[in-house]
């Protein structure tokens, strides 16, 4: 700051930009430009227009960047859905694919995909939910828990096909499991655990002192004070953790490539056991796996088909994040603290 | 905890038993192996599975040395190879199954050179591959395959190769560069063998291989002579029956020691007419024809 | 707390129960507190487990790290080299944060400090989005789409290369930058702001003297972070980066990176077999380095902590 600045007030934060409103914008003071600077004190000075010009550019370049990732994304959807058009319908979710996987729906897949991610889900959510209490209420500020946090965050920036590896030699080979649904579930469980730990560490931690310190008062136990009073208020948060998981989970490939996904496996066209085609010892279909196939391995399979598979995929994935940023608005809003 | 929290837990638990219980009396056929054959292996699983509800074959692709890994280690009950397994794999099978693998040819499969549809080249030979792709080879521009320069665009040749996984690798690498030959690094691999055709489709300059019933309308088969200079024969389904066709190979199903029950009667379906003629519908070159 | 006599009345049984058992529960807290660790070092274990055939006496260390050649089917002298791997994963990932990191900068400093009320939310939003969309998804655009639009528009002898990969892995990285990135220019106090405002500084200047120097250990980790995530991403980089062993010249060059060979090479490698093992040891390369970058970006992010 050069000291001529601190004979002008600063002048007021700049509005948003509007449309229409560029670098004019600063002219509004007609007297800028007869240079009355006697008559009035007020006036910008050169360095301050420059400043303001400076600005400008800034936000709008900047504004420019972060439009710069918003239109690939609305562009990329967009071309999807287009290309996939002729074949969405609800026949394509529900049926099974037909002729050498180059016809019908992706029933078989989507399904598979659901029971890895449940499956998943019933083994990571406990162990993650837990360990964020602990790590929240019980861990004190230790070397021990340092790294326990420490752990929680590389396992989150542990590769994918890391854990695939992983899988292979834990569940596959060493616990005899094979490649198998309940294989590709608990790697996948293995990997989305950090996100749990995580989202629930951090609604666990928003719940102010002062409730715990109230419940203790009235003489109830740590666990009775977690189970009764924290739990109840950071549910929102602990949910969205979870629901993160699951689009986590639908959407990896690299994980169950060698745990448990299979190429095809036929699946009953109707009825209870179409619902439940698969045993936790079976192989089973995924639909990120059989996008993969279906781009690099089948043969005659129509682009449209091909993206079909693609829009269902990231629409199953989008609506369940929507989910979440949904319910996590929601909850917020009827947060009473 | 909530009582709403707890009942949703029981229900989770209810969902996850009733897909464990779900499991039927189903028998189940792990099928591994080759890319090349995954498709009629997909198509066999199909039709077998209208046929025969109670019996469901899962399929899995991922390479030749995939299935005849799966069949060793015990994780899988039949393999689908496009080569023959080294006598390595069968010594292994050996010790750890004490049952020699078995091996049923199920059909014929003819490599094709594939180029992008508006490539003026029409025919190449082995040579001329082996010169390409080979460690020691010194062929990357296509005016040296004497086309007229400036009718592809870029005029480095892009060689579309396979995943070392694949048997179409190994056996394109052992009848095209000869045996105890390797590849030259540097060529982009395909992760299948729809993955080769389709990238050539896109690309211009590029030429790469891949089963004859892989064909589409975007890239062009290229006839294929076993010298320089000679007549190059086409890859259709009676050159490959007849062996003019200079890249035909058999496709094999690799079992451990004689079938038996399911695994047996799914062998035989495929022997059968029936199952032959999905075969020839996928653009391979079915058995009996081949006689 | 009306809520907590409510919800007590019904099922005291299950209450006494729960109580009784609290030594039990924390217990269980406490175990599955630790699950962290024990999957960190389980899967260290299991991956060096996994590559012992390689790791003691299959693979020669030196050669590992310093040849080019990875043959590893072959039948004359099969040979495990990954430094064309290591130097086409670091290209590829440098070239994305190139286009990553103005961009997520860029747009948290945006979302941070230019933007307030709905806009805020709806790009706060879109990136959460941007986020969600699986590296599969990725991958198939950028082998559909982005391909043959790299071929028409710089004459590329094939689309799927070292640029494709970069743009598609600077495209999955930006959101953690902008995230974190946000996250650590919000945690600059609003007195820096208010005493730089009150000084006569613009916005912009706020954003340059002030912020930029305050939040620089949150910025780096913010960026450490998307190079660990791009590092470690397998399925995009398999079907976009062309999957071709060698040292890349150009950015138009197909490469191959650590991830990709593993995914494209496991299924086929005999369990036990020395190709296998290799495999698993450029796992245990891969696991090191994200370890080391995530290690960095939490030790400069304890390192604002520790200023403040």
């Amino acid at each position: 700051m050069s000291s001529e600045d601190n004979f002008h007030p600063p002048s007021p934060p700049a509005p948003l930009p509007q449309a229409g409103e560029g670098s004019s914008g600063t002219d509004s003071h007609p007297r800028a430009g007869e240079g009355c600077v006697g008559t009035n004190p007020f006036a910008p000075s050169p360095l301050e227009n420059r400043k303001k010009i400076k600005e400008t550019i800034a936000q709008w370049i900047l504004g420019a960047v972060a439009v710069a990732l918003v239109v690939p994304v609305v562009l990329i959807l967009g071309y999807l859905v287009v290309k996939a058009w002729p074949v969405l319908s609800v026949s394509f979710v529900f049926d099974n694919p037909e002729n050498r996987m180059t016809a019908g729906g992706i029933w078989a897949p989507l399904v598979g995909t659901f029971f890895l991610v449940l499956i998943s889900l019933a083994a990571a959510a406990p162990v993650g939910i837990l360990a964020g209490v602990y790590l929240n209420e019980f861990a004190r500020d230790n070397w021990f828990t340092r790294s326990v946090n420490l752990a929680v965050m590389n396992l989150a920036g542990v590769p994918s096909i890391v854990h695939g590896l992983f899988g292979v030699g834990a569940f596959v080979l060493f616990m005899g499991l094979g490649r198998s649904l309940l294989a590709a579930s608990l790697t996948l469980a293995v990997m989305t655990l950090p996100v749990i730990i995580t989202s629930t560490r951090e609604a666990l931690a928003s719940v102010p002192m002062s409730f715990r310190e109230a419940c203790w008062n009235m003489g109830a136990t740590r666990w009775q004070t977690i189970r009764t009073i924290v739990l109840p208020n950071s549910i929102s948060g602990i949910l969205t953790g979870v629901i993160l998981q699951v689009s986590r989970a639908a959407g990896e490939t690299a994980p169950i490539l060698f745990t448990g996904a299979v190429f095809f496996t036929p699946v009953d066209p109707s009825g209870w056991s179409s619902f439940f085609p698969y045993g936790l010892d079976d192989r089973c279909m995924a639909l990120s796996m059989h996008l993969f196939t279906l781009a690099t391995q089948v043969r005659g399979v129509s682009d449209e088909y091909l993206y079909g598979t693609a829009v269902v995929l990231v629409g199953l994935v989008l609506l369940v994040n929507g989910a979440s940023i949904i319910l996590r608005g929601y909850l917020r809003s009827r947060k009473r603290w | 905890m909530t009582p709403q929290m707890d009942f949703s837990l029981i229900i989770l638990t209810a969902l996850v038993c009733g897909c464990g219980d779900s499991h039927q009396s189903a028998t189940a056929i792990r099928n591994e192996g080759s890319d090349t054959m995954v498709n009629i292996a997909q198509a066999w699983a199909e039709e077998y599975n209208q046929k025969r509800q109670d019996v469901k074959v899962q399929v899995l692709g991922g390479g030749s040395g995939v299935g005849i890994a799966s069949l060793i280690d015990g994780n899988c009950d039949m393999a689908n190879t496009s080569r023959k397994m080294k006598p390595d794999e069968v010594k292994e099978v050996e010790e750890k199954h004490a049952a020699k693998p078995q091996e049923i040819i199920v059909g014929y499969d003819a490599l094709a050179i594939y180029v992008h549809k508006g490539n003026p080249l029409d025919s190449i030979s082995l040579e001329e591959l082996a010169d390409l792709y080979g460690e020691n080879g010194t062929l990357t521009k296509w005016s040296e395959l004497e086309l007229p320069l400036g009718s592809i665009k870029n005029d480095r040749i892009v060689r579309i190769n396979r995943q070392s996984s694949s048997g179409t690798y190994f056996y394109f690498r052992e009848t095209v560069l000869g045996k105890g030959k390797d590849m030259k690094l540097g060529s982009v691999d395909a992760n299948g063998s729809k993955d080769a055709v389709s990238l050539i489709s896109r690309t211009p300059g590029a030429i790469g291989y891949s089963g004859m019933g892989y064909a589409t309308d975007e890239v062009k088969m290229l006839l294929v002579s076993r010298r320089r200079g000679e007549l190059g024969v086409a890859p259709t389904l009676e050159n490959a029956r007849n062996g003019t066709y200079p890249i035909t190979r058999p496709l094999q199903i690799y079992v451990i020691g004689k079938p038996t029950g399911a695994v047996k009667e799914y062998l035989d379906w495929i022997l059968s007419p029936e199952g032959q003629e999905v075969v020839l519908q996928l653009g391979y070159v079915p058995l009996e024809t081949n006689k | 707390m009306s809520d907590y006599q409510n919800t007590r009345r019904p099922g005291i049984a299950w209450r006494g129960l729960m109580d009784r058992c609290e030594p039990l529960i924390e217990w269980a807290i406490r175990l599955c507190g630790y699950s962290a660790i024990l999957f960190i070092f389980a899967i260290l274990f299991f991956i060096i487990w996994e590559s012992r055939s390689a790791l003691f006496g299959g693979v020669n260390l030196i050669e590992f790290f310093t040849s080019t050649r990875w043959q590893p089917t072959s039948e004359v002298r099969p040979e495990y080299g990954i430094l064309a791997l290591i130097v086409g994963t670091v290209c590829v990932t440098a070239l994305a944060m190139l286009f990553a990191v103005p961009l997520g900068l860029g747009a948290a400093v945006f979302i941070s400090e230019f933007c307030s009320g709905k806009p805020k939310e709806i790009l706060k939003i879109v990136i959460e989005l941007l986020a969600a969309i699986p590296s599969i998804v990725w991958g198939f655009i950028g082998y559909m789409v982005l391909g043959p639009i790299i071929m028409w528009t710089t004459g590329a002898a094939v689309g799927v290369n070292m640029l494709n990969g970069s743009i598609i892995l600077a495209l999955m990285s930006v959101p953690i930058i902008v995230s974190v990135g946000e996250d650590s220019l919000k945690a600059v106090p609003d007195s820096f702001r208010e005493a730089a405002l009150s000084l006569g500084a613009s916005r912009w200047e706020i954003v340059y003297r002030v912020l930029f120097p305050a939040a620089k250990n949150g910025l780096l980790a913010a960026v450490l972070l998307g190079v660990g995530r791009a590092i470690g991403e397998t399925m995009a980089v398999l079907m976009c980066t062309g999957h071709a062993v060698q040292i890349p010249r150009s950015p138009l060059d197909p490469v191959r990176t650590l991830t990709a060979t593993i995914a494209s090479e496991l299924g086929e490698a005999v369990s036990g077999g020395i190709h296998y093992g290799a495999l698993f040891l450029i796992g245990l390369v891969l696991f090191v380095m994200t370890f080391a970058v995530n290690l960095a970006a939490d030790l400069v992010v304890k390192g604002i902590r520790n200023e403040q």
